[in-house]
């Protein structure tokens, strides 16, 4: 595997997880927050729907996780199945994709009315 | 005496293929793990194989594991490490064992190759001595990481080596990081190129077991942390 992708990779790694950790504090405090003031589910959708604001932090959310998640099962794939190689990177990206898709539609369940 | 004047001492016979013998050696002041070894070879087998040189924490051949941690031997004492007078040596993990207590060190020096741990000198004889700011940061770098002895223990020590066997590990990269610090050297491209990557820096999980077993006390986690930081240019910058 060429040095660059490795090295791309590992910053990749880095940079998802400063927003994710940003991204998981934020919604940790306004989830407790939220369920603290007594909210329903019904009441949290009637503020999410329509809020682009949210849409967009979710959305990146989703971006992030996915990115962080396939970069942290590639590596545990290496060094922990000694699995390496263009069919391991394969089945990661299918990994992110699925991820991804999977975030992107809970976010257009929450956000679009 | 008492019978905690008695050590139980299991050390490994054969090669990667062997058992541990058990032997009874006694219990001395002061007495260090490389004491123990050497009392067994010279008085109840000397068939027993094992390496040592200084005896003075130098020279860094005589590091084994002892009761499963990787120790430089002759400066690591028995009242430190052994759990009720019990004491277990082993060659050093992570390395091919030749027989005994002796692993074979090749591929942990070739890695220091590979990671172009050789200096690469700019100026000739008939150039003047360089000057090199003691205060300065580089030089500060290079002095936290250049007491390095070779002894392995932290290459023993790094669960990433025992995962990834082409990763040149903590020694390596810790040198690889003094000569990028080192103001005189002339191949800080090619040997950041060389240190990258999978087999390289970025493989560093920081769990820092060589930090803490180092008898050194060096931080080769430190050392890696700063290749990262230097690799940048591998990652994004101009050619590959």
């Amino acid at each position: 595997m060429s040095v660059r992708l490795e090295a791309r990779l590992w910053w990749a790694q880095r940079v998802t997880a400063a927003f994710l950790a940003f991204f998981v504090a934020v919604h940790l405090a306004t989830m407790i927050y939220a369920v603290r003031g007594g909210l329903t589910a019904a009441e949290i959708l009637a503020r999410t729907h329509g809020n682009a604001a949210w849409g967009l932090f979710y959305t990146l959310f989703v971006f992030a996780a996915a990115i962080h998640g396939a970069i942290g099962l590639r590596t545990i794939a290496a060094e922990w199945l000694g699995w390496r190689g263009t069919p391991a990177n394969a089945a990661v990206a299918l990994v992110a994709l699925l991820l991804a898709l999977l975030g992107l539609r809970a976010v257009a369940a929450v956000v679009i009315p | 005496m008492s019978d905690a004047a008695k050590l139980r001492v299991r050390a490994w016979r054969g090669g990667a293929e062997g058992r541990f013998q058990e032997f009874e050696v006694p219990r001395r002041e002061s007495q260090t793990v490389l004491d123990v070894v050497t009392h067994i070879q010279r008085h109840l087998d000397p068939s027993l194989a094992y390496r040592f040189a200084c005896r003075v924490g130098m020279c860094g051949s005589c590091a084994m594991m002892v009761n499963g941690k990787p120790r430089w031997t002759c400066r690591t004492h028995v009242d430190k490490v052994a759990k009720d007078g019990r004491l277990e040596v082993a060659p050093l993990a992570n390395l091919p064992v030749i027989r005994d207590l002796v692993a074979d060190m090749r591929e942990f020096f070739d890695k220091w190759a590979r990671a172009r741990g050789q200096f690469a000198p700019t100026a000739t004889r008939a150039d003047a001595f360089a000057k090199v700011e003691p205060q300065s940061a580089a030089r500060r770098e290079a002095d936290a990481g250049i007491e390095c002895i070779g002894c392995a223990v932290c290459y023993a020590a790094c669960d990433v080596v025992s995962w990834n066997p082409q990763y040149l590990g903590p020694a390596a990269l810790n040198r690889a990081w003094t000569l990028v610090n080192d103001a005189r050297d002339g191949d800080k491209a090619g040997r950041l190129r060389a240190v990258a990557g999978d087999a390289g820096c970025h493989s560093c999980h920081t769990m820092m077991s060589c930090t803490e077993l180092c008898p050194k006390n060096l931080s080769p986690t430190r050392s890696i942390a700063g290749l990262k930081r230097a690799t940048r240019g591998v990652a994004f910058g101009e050619g590959e």
